[in-house]
């Protein structure tokens, strides 16, 4: 019962605090599964590289990343269906409320330069997130070894970075690679 | 019998809605702004629910709330639709097929966790998925237009989160406040400053 009120609270922050598209949150969701023991727990939620591998199946299947990792995080973590379904309503709940109450005032402030200079402040702290997450996974888990893991890691930024290939091709190229390697 | 027609196409729009969304997050992969334009075709174009500048002030609003921007959208356009039972028929569209699609992954997967060659495959995939996220560090921070002074900001938060453990939560209230305070500064001074040219004059 604890680990539904923690699952659904979690949640709910990581909803309402989602700013700036699913990279970005995904520093959240890495903080609060990763990092923080929850109540009732004696661990965090998932590892590092349990964490990598919902990124990965997020990427590989349709939908935002957002309700993909509450899916799969509230099934994982309490073993039920019910689970899911508390942590994706609980991730869907803030825009709900917020869309009901607050956007009609957003529409009508668009211009504010107040609301304006607040989410300018909040620009350069989204792509701290980002960062934050991807430095995160730059540990021993998700590198098991020094030559082919960084070879993959470099050769798939060049890839979506510089040719914008999809980022479903190139998970795929590297879980090929990983076969025929290790 | 015309009462009825219209009733009938009333609950359609509801299923419309749910089919439209569902359509809609059952077939873009990545989420987001991948979905953008598939929206645009569904709502603007195929069923003409809202014009095309309303949608762009619709996605201006949905990025501009916390959460997950294709369920921001699908509530917004259910919302001016049909209130809110439009936007759950909406909403619900727009998570089910993922739902669906995670919830079966994550009751199989756990089985084939041990299996060397999904072992091997993850193994591989896991470096990847790093390189993934450092592309967008790079995009966004060409687009968020950093000068010499705020160009120090994204560097101490991703400090702050990856070594102190900061919750990043604190990093977006300290942003918008921040954001908040140097609008308040500047202003005070461009008043003062008049205010001053009007002395001078």
């Amino acid at each position: 019962m604890l680990t539904y009120l923690s699952l659904f609270l979690t949640y709910l922050k990581i909803g309402l605090f989602g700013f700036g598209g699913g990279y970005a949150m995904l520093s959240l969701i890495q903080h609060e599964t990763v990092e923080v023991v929850h109540w009732g727990e004696t661990a965090p939620w998932l590892t590092q590289s349990e964490f990598t591998d919902i990124v990965a199946i997020s990427q590989m299947t349709p939908g935002p990343i957002g309700i993909n990792s509450a899916t799969y995080i509230g099934y994982s973590v309490t073993g039920s269906v019910l689970g899911s379904i508390v942590a994706t309503i609980a991730v869907c709940l803030p825009s709900f409320l917020l869309v009901l109450f607050v956007s009609r005032f957003i529409l009508r402030h668009k211009e504010n330069p107040i609301i304006k200079s607040i989410f300018k402040g909040l620009r350069p702290v989204v792509v701290g997130l980002i960062a934050s997450a991807a430095l995160l996974l730059m540990n021993r888990e998700n590198f098991s070894d020094n030559t082919f893991s960084i070879a993959i890691a470099v050769v798939s930024f060049i890839l979506v970075y510089f040719t914008k290939l999809h980022p479903i091709f190139i998970i795929i190229l590297a879980g090929v690679a990983g076969y025929i390697i290790y | 019998m015309r009462t009825a027609m219209k009733i009938s196409a009333m609950k359609n729009i509801y299923l419309q809605l749910f089919t439209s969304f569902m359509k809609i997050g059952a077939f873009t992969f990545g989420g987001g702004w991948a979905m953008i334009p598939l929206i645009e075709r569904e709502v603007v174009d195929k069923h003409k629910w809202i014009s095309r500048e309303e949608f762009i002030d619709e996605l201006a609003v949905a990025q501009s709330l916390p959460g997950i921007l294709a369920v921001n959208i699908s509530v917004l356009v259910g919302n001016k639709l049909r209130g809110v039972k439009g936007s759950l028929a909406a909403a619900l569209g727009t998570i089910l097929p993922s739902f669906v699609i995670i919830l079966l992954i994550a009751m199989f997967f756990v089985r084939i966790y041990d299996n060397p060659v999904v072992a091997s495959i993850f193994k591989g995939i896991r470096p990847a998925v790093v390189a993934l996220i450092v592309a967008p560090v790079l995009s966004t921070a060409k687009s968020a237009h950093l000068n010499r002074w705020t160009f120090i900001i994204p560097i101490v938060v991703a400090l702050a989160i990856w070594l102190c453990g900061v919750s990043p939560i604190w990093c977006i209230i300290l942003g918008g406040l921040g954001g908040y305070i140097y609008y308040v500064l500047t202003h005070n001074a461009s008043i003062e400053s008049k205010k001053k040219g009007g002395e001078q004059c």
